[in-house]
Parts: C-alpha cells; structure tokens; sequence
C-alpha cells in the first residue's frame, strides 16, 4: 500500500504548491490527481499575478504572494514566466474614477497603499492605445501575469526533488479515518496518511462532502479568447472597473481576453461549453477600450474548470475534522494565492498556525450558513 | 441569409451539392454554407469559370462535377457562398462569416460535408517557400492556369499520378516525380485486390497515368526514400535515395509533395462528435452510423470528412445523409427514406470496394508521416520542430493536449490542420502507446480565425 505523511487530492497549482511546502518542511507527500497536472483551471488560466481590485480579506494573502512571485526562481528554479508588468483597472466614467479613488483610500486606511491612483494623462502616459473616453485607473506595479502551465510543472517539479509523489489519472473513490490514519480508495489501489489535504478545486465540494462539510460550491467556466499576433501595443495587464474584461498581450505578440465570462462547465465529464454571446460582450468591450482591437483575429477560445464560492473567496484553514485541510474554491482568482497558500496549509500542518488572517475562509462559515 | 433552416449543409464539394440538391428536392428549407466563391467543392472547384482552356487537361473526372453544379443553380437551395463558418454547436447553432459579417444560424439538421485535407508531409524544409502541396498546384491550374515549370512532384497516392498527368497534358515539363511509395505496399495490397476488381475502370485509369508518366520521358524514379528540401530564403533543390541505395540532388525551385487525403475533421471535433482512430487509413474520422449521422443527434458527415472514398462515393454519402435528415424531421417517412436510400446505399458499397486496395498501395511510410530528423518542423505555425515534440514527450508529456501547453505546438491560426496528425503519431511512437490512446488536441471554437470587429458585432441590431 501507498503510505505517506500527507494525501493531497487535487494536482492543480495549489496541491503542487501544499506538496513543495510540505517538502521544504520535511514532510513527504503524495498528490492525486484525476487528470494530470495543471489539466483545469491551474495550467488554462489567464495567468494574472495580480492584487489589485482584489476582496479586502484576500489583501494580506496576495502581499504575502506577491513577494514570492518576486524571487518565485528563488523558491521553484524557474522563473514560470513571471512578467512584474503592472495591472490597471480602468475607468470609463467619473462615477466608476470614484469608486476606485474611495477603494485606493479604504486600502490606505488598512494600511496598503499598493494600488495608486492615476489620472487620465497619466493613463495615456502608460496604455497610448487606450481610448479617449477612460478617464483614469489604479494601478498596482509589481504585478503582472505569468504562464500558469509553467508554473504547475515547476511546483511539481520542485516538489518532486523535495520527495513528493505524484499520482496521476488516479481518482479518490472513498475515504475514511481510523486510528488516526486517512485511508483513501483510489483508482490505483488504497492509500493511508495521517494528514489529508483538500486542494481539489472545483471538485473540492466533492471531497469536502466526504468529509461531511458540504459547500455551497458552482463550478464555473470563465472564457478566454487568444488572437493571432499584432504589433505591441499593451504592457502592462488591463481590466475594467465597470464590465468583465481582462486584457493582456504576451512578448510574442498575441492578445489574451478573459475577465470572467462564463460558459458552461460541466465537472462529471471534464467538459466546458463555450457561450458564444459571451465571447461577443467580451469581444465589444475589449474594441472598445482599445480601439485597435478591432482589426484583431481570433484564433481560439477556451475555458476551464473553476470552483466558485457564493461569497467569491476560497476555502483555506483546517477542517473541522482532525487531520484534514481545505484549500479550494478561489473562484477564479486562485493562481497569484497558490505559491503561498501551500505554504499557509504546511504551516497550519507543521507548526499548528499561521502567522496570516485566514479566519475570513474558514469552512465553518458555510455551516453557520446554513 | 436566414436565422433557421431546417437543414444546413455545411461544405459545397460533390457531398454537399447531393445533401442540398437532395434535401431542397423534398421540399425541406435549405442552407449551403462554402467558404468558396463558386460550388464544387476542392474536386470541382472552380468547375462553372475554370481557367480558359483547362477543362481539357483537367480531365474527365473534372467534368463530371458540372451536372450537379448547373442543378444546384436550379435548386430551391439558399447557397451562400464566400461563407466561413466557424463554430457548429452540439444544439445546432452554427456561426458563420459572410462579408465581413457574423451571425448565428440555427438548423434543424446539421449536415458536415467538409471534405479532405492534404496529410501532412513534414520532410526536413517542408516550410520553405517554394515549397507546396501536389493540391495547391491543381488549385492554380484549376482556378488560374498557373503552372510552375521544372518543378518537383513527390509522394504517393492518386491524386500525385492525376495532377503530373494534368501537367503532362498542359505541355508543362517536370524535373522529376519522386514516387515515395514504399515498395513492400504492392504485397500487402494484394490481399485486397480480388474486392478491388470490381472497380477495374479505376484500377485500369491508374495505371493509364502511371503510363503516361512513364512514356512521357520525365524522369520518374519509384522506392524513394530519405527525401529532404534543401534552400536557405526558398527551395533550391529536392535531396533522396534511390531503391537501389544512391543519394542523389535535383535542383528546381518549386517542389510539390503529397501522400493522401485525409478526413477534415476540425469542425466536427470542435462540435464535440465521437471520433475514432482508422487504422487502414491512418486518421481520425467521426463515428457514423447508416445515415451518416455522428453522436451528435441531428448532425451528420458526409463525403470524405467521414473517411476517404473519392468524389463519387461522397455524393451518395450525401444523398443518403440528406435522407436521413429529412426521416428525422419527419419530413420523409422512415420506410420511405429507407426505399429512396436503397440505390445509393448499392452505389456507394461498389464505390468502397476499391478502397482498401488503394490505401494498402499508398499507404505512405512512416518515416514519411513520422520525421526522424529533429530539426525538421512539425507544428509550422509556432515552429516547434520534431526533436523538441519528442524531448517534450521524453520528459512527461503525455499526450497533445498537454503538449500544447507545454511548447506551443498546435496553439497557432491552423487549429492543428498542419501538424494535428504528426503530433498525435509522433506521442504515440514515443510513448508506444496506441492512436487511440492517444488522442487529438481538443478543438475549440472558432475552428476558423475570426475578426475580433465581427464577433463583437454579433449581437448587434446591426447584424440582423
């Protein structure tokens, strides 16, 4: 039988990421993963490093990330593709300035002043192809965007040198607990760890339900839309205060539009379905904050598999159960968290603690829900 | 254009025409989407204003599109041409491109009649300019007259030995035909032959251009192996070995390979149809059953996109994939349908039975389908060369998909066409592992590029 000191389900960036940290703190780890690695959200996602506009509770966490993304060589041997770009948040009217300036000002009063103001001269200084009705926008410097299947394959790659296990194409069929010990049934034969961690993404509801904590989790299929190369015109990752857009181009010239619209994801069979009329809004938005855009072709459009919680923010912390840790739902904002969430969740496992503010992401909350 | 139709035939070759012609003939409302500007598909394109005086060196096999063609012009039949379509959904919602415009249409029955594409021929330079396919040389003679003299024809398959008698026709002189069927096919073909005989006029037609090549004085050297393109800014010569163990170098700077057809299988896949490994025929093909209809319910293929049986076979395929779509529209009762079927179901098994003979003879090698040279591309569009495919296998990468993300391959405006059959091949070699196994690059919308300016322009009032 397969026997370690922790059982991680789910191979996306932030089992890959619990496996590595759990390695540097001497613990050896196996990851189960149904597909292979980085096949869903993690490895086709956009790949925004980004803490702007982020929910308040999530602030502290995506700091903390943000200075590993600095030095991620440092920690993976790989600079996963990291550009420290810079992210905007435009706005197209006075209304939609003001939400954001009182946004930057509440961040100041918590004590962060990443996100800085800037006026429309200054938006021009920085997106000259941006158009003319935008008024202004935060920007975070720092930020950026990485290669999110690059980034997978280093964390597991590292965590392999630091004796993690990887099983792939294998399922967790059942599990339980006796005598202090997880006993997992798996397509490749029984497993048994003391410690079990729930980094299953949008299936995460499914392994939480074993663990009798079910969750109100959707899973949902956020659109992305790549273009055939154009000249550069875009540094640094752009998104919009009033609509779902996301924007970015890459060093070899292709334009990346995501920002959340949804098509439809079904779990059971790995499937996702385009929504069409969705692609169309995004497409409208992306002309129309930047003109250009217009003469862009599209080459293909895709969509992975989030786990989307009702209030927007992820499952971190331990489980009600002795022995067992959550780490899923980041509904769609997961991938700047994971190099350091894996840590918070080896952490918690070592030391019993962590020295960050996760009480807001508690499962418990959903119990008290309902 | 309208928003619905009770059925969409979706490419106008020989098996979309004879779905069309079929389906408007029952009173049925008819769209056909082609991305051409005229009917006929590749085998008949440009039949209605074909290049002055090419009709006669195109040949017989050529003419026998204009019947279907002139009744098409006849028909009830909404035929859009100059029609990209680029994404067909499993509920039957097809987008397409006209004029610079989008719009989804809807269709009560969806009939894919996309055709063949060239297989893949990645040889060491393939990619140089001057460097084309023995299909792309027959759509400029076909639709412009151009010739390009002195060039180098190589490969294997019919369509190799019909264009360089098409050549030989127009009086236009070839520095060789490199026949790289391997010389072992003959053997194993023979097997099939018996089947075959049923259609002598086809095997006796080969052979009469195999004739001709010979007789015509052009330099016809068979058993060819170890081909490779040789050019720095374009083709300067074409470099092999002969049967017999010679390295030998032919200059000319137009080179034109071919090894087969195969199934165009992009919007069918990218609907989300079953698709299954055809061993005998080296490719994918959606799973079909009698009527053509895939595992989507309402859509159906017809023609070569559903496996590679010739021009005419596809127009029965076609006729009999209209008629099942009329059957389940309840436009045409079942027993009904089964007797207006019965002659084309007859035809279209005496058109198969030469096949399997005709894929054992030409089926191209491996060293041909596979390259052995690391340096030779295989994805074209984000030029990732076959060594690096196989040091991305060597270190973990199990499959195209994830290949995809891990360098590139198949990720450019191609979808895949170029390199799609290559890479699934090339895995399953190194992994050793079956095709089956394997599997293809998961295909998303839009199968075709679209401007940003028409998808954005979708919904709009605009549009309608």
């Amino acid at each position: 039988m397969n026997t370690a000191d922790v059982a991680i389900i789910g191979g996306g960036l932030h089992g890959c990421s619990a496996a590595l940290h759990l390695g540097l703190a001497g613990l050896e780890s196996i990851v189960i993963e149904k597909d292979y690695i980085g096949r869903h959200a993690s490895g086709v996602n956009a790949g925004g490093v980004r803490r702007l506009g982020r929910h308040f509770a999530e602030i502290p966490l995506a700091m903390a990330s943000s200075e590993i993304w600095r030095h991620i060589e440092d920690l993976v041997d790989d600079t996963c593709g990291f550009i420290p770009c810079g992210q905007v948040l435009v706005a197209e009217s006075e209304d939609e300035m003001r939400a954001l300036s009182e946004r930057a000002g509440r961040l100041r009063e918590m004590g962060f002043d990443h996100e800085e103001v800037i006026d429309g001269e200054d938006l021009r200084m920085l997106l000259p192809a941006i158009s003319p009705h935008c008024v202004g926008a935060l920007l975070v410097r720092g930020d950026g965007h990485a290669n999110p299947f690059r980034t997978v394959r280093a964390f597991k790659g590292k965590a392999e040198t630091l004796g993690a296990g990887f099983l792939e194409g294998t399922r967790v069929l059942g599990l339980d607990r006796r005598g202090g010990h997880w006993r997992l049934q798996t397509t490749s034969g029984p497993l048994e760890a003391p410690i079990l961690v729930n980094c299953a993404g949008a299936w995460g509801g499914e392994v939480a339900a074993m663990l009798d904590e079910p969750v109100p989790i959707a899973a949902e299929a956020p659109m992305l839309m790549i273009t055939a190369r154009m000249p550069a015109f875009v540094g640094p990752v752009v998104g919009t205060q009033g609509r779902a857009l996301s924007f970015k181009q890459f060093e070899n010239g292709t334009v990346l539009i995501g920002g959340g619209k949804r098509g439809e994801a079904a779990p059971g069979t790995n499937a996702t379905r385009l929504d069409i009329h969705g692609l169309a809004d995004s497409a409208r938005a992306a002309r129309e904050i930047f003109p250009i855009m217009g003469e862009a072709r599209i080459v293909r459009a895709w969509a992975g598999i989030e786990g989307c919680m009702p209030d927007a923010i992820p499952v971190i912390g331990a489980s009600g159960i002795p022995g067992a840790f959550h780490a899923f739902g980041f509904s769609a904002h997961g991938f700047q968290l994971g190099p350091l969430v894996g840590g918070i969740i080896a952490d918690l496992i070592t030391k019993g603690e962590t020295v960050l503010p996760i009480e807001p992401f508690a499962i418990e909350r959903f119990r008290r829900a309902s | 254009m309208k928003s619905h139709y009770d059925i969409a035939v979706i490419g106008a070759g020989p098996a979309g025409l004879a779905a069309a012609l079929e389906a408007a003939e029952a009173g049925a409302e008819v769209a056909l989407f082609d991305e051409q500007p005229g009917p006929g598909g590749q085998i008949y394109r440009a039949i209605e204003n074909p290049a002055p005086a090419q009709t006669g060196i195109l040949g017989e096999e050529y003419r026998q599109g204009r019947p279907l063609v002139e009744q098409l012009r006849g028909a009830p039949v909404d035929y859009l041409s100059g029609t990209t379509v680029w994404q067909v959904s499993a509920e039957r919602e097809i987008g397409v491109s006209r004029n610079g415009t989008a719009q989804l249409v809807s269709a009560g029955q969806i009939i894919l009649a996309t055709g063949a594409l060239e297989r893949p021929f990645p040889v060491a330079s393939w990619t140089l300019p001057g460097v084309s396919t023995v299909g792309g040389a027959q759509i400029l003679l076909k639709t412009a007259g151009v010739v390009a003299d002195g060039a180098v024809l190589a490969g294997t398959g019919p369509l190799l030995y019909l264009v360089a008698n098409q050549y030989l026709r127009a009086g236009v002189s070839m520095a060789a035909l490199l026949d790289t069927t391997p010389p072992g096919n003959r053997w194993r073909a023979l097997r099939h032959l018996p089947g075959a005989l049923a259609r002598f006029d086809l095997l006796a037609k080969g052979q009469g251009w195999i004739r001709n090549i010979q007789r015509s004085g052009t330099p016809f050297i068979r058993g060819v192996t170890e081909l490779s393109i040789e050019g720095d800014s374009r083709v300067a010569a074409v470099n092999f070995q002969t049967a017999t163990g010679v390295r030998r170098r032919i200059e000319t700077e137009h080179v034109f390979l071919h090894q087969g057809v195969v199934p165009n299988v992009n919007l069918s896949m990218a609907a989300g149809c079953d698709h299954e490994w055809d061993a005998a025929q080296i490719c994918w093909r959606p799973q079909t059953d009698g009527w053509g209809e895939t595992s989507l319910p309402g859509i159906a293929v017809a023609g070569d996109g559903a496996g590679i049986f010739g021009a005419q076979a596809a127009e029965h395929a076609g006729r009999i994939a209209a008629l099942g779509a009329l059957a389940r529209l309840g436009r045409l009762s079942g027993e009904n349908s089964h007797r207006r079927c019965k002659p084309h179901r007859l035809a279209l098994a005496r058109e198969r039975k030469a096949r399997p003979f005709i894929d054992a003879l030409f089926r191209p090698g491996k060293s041909f389908r596979i390259p052995r040279q690391p340096d030779t591309l295989v994805c074209r569009c984000e030029e990732v060369s076959a060594g690096r495919i196989r040091e991305t296998v060597a270190a973990g990468c199990a499959g195209p998909n994830q290949l995809k993300a891990f360098c590139r391959a198949g990720m450019g405006p191609c979808q895949g066409r170029f390199c799609g059959l290559t890479v699934s091949e090339l895995i399953a070699e190194e992994t050793g592992r079956p095709m089956a196994e394997v599997g293809y690059y998961r295909l998303r919308p839009p199968v075709k590029p679209l401007l940003l300016e028409e998808l954005a322009n979708l919904d709009s009032p605009a549009a309608e």
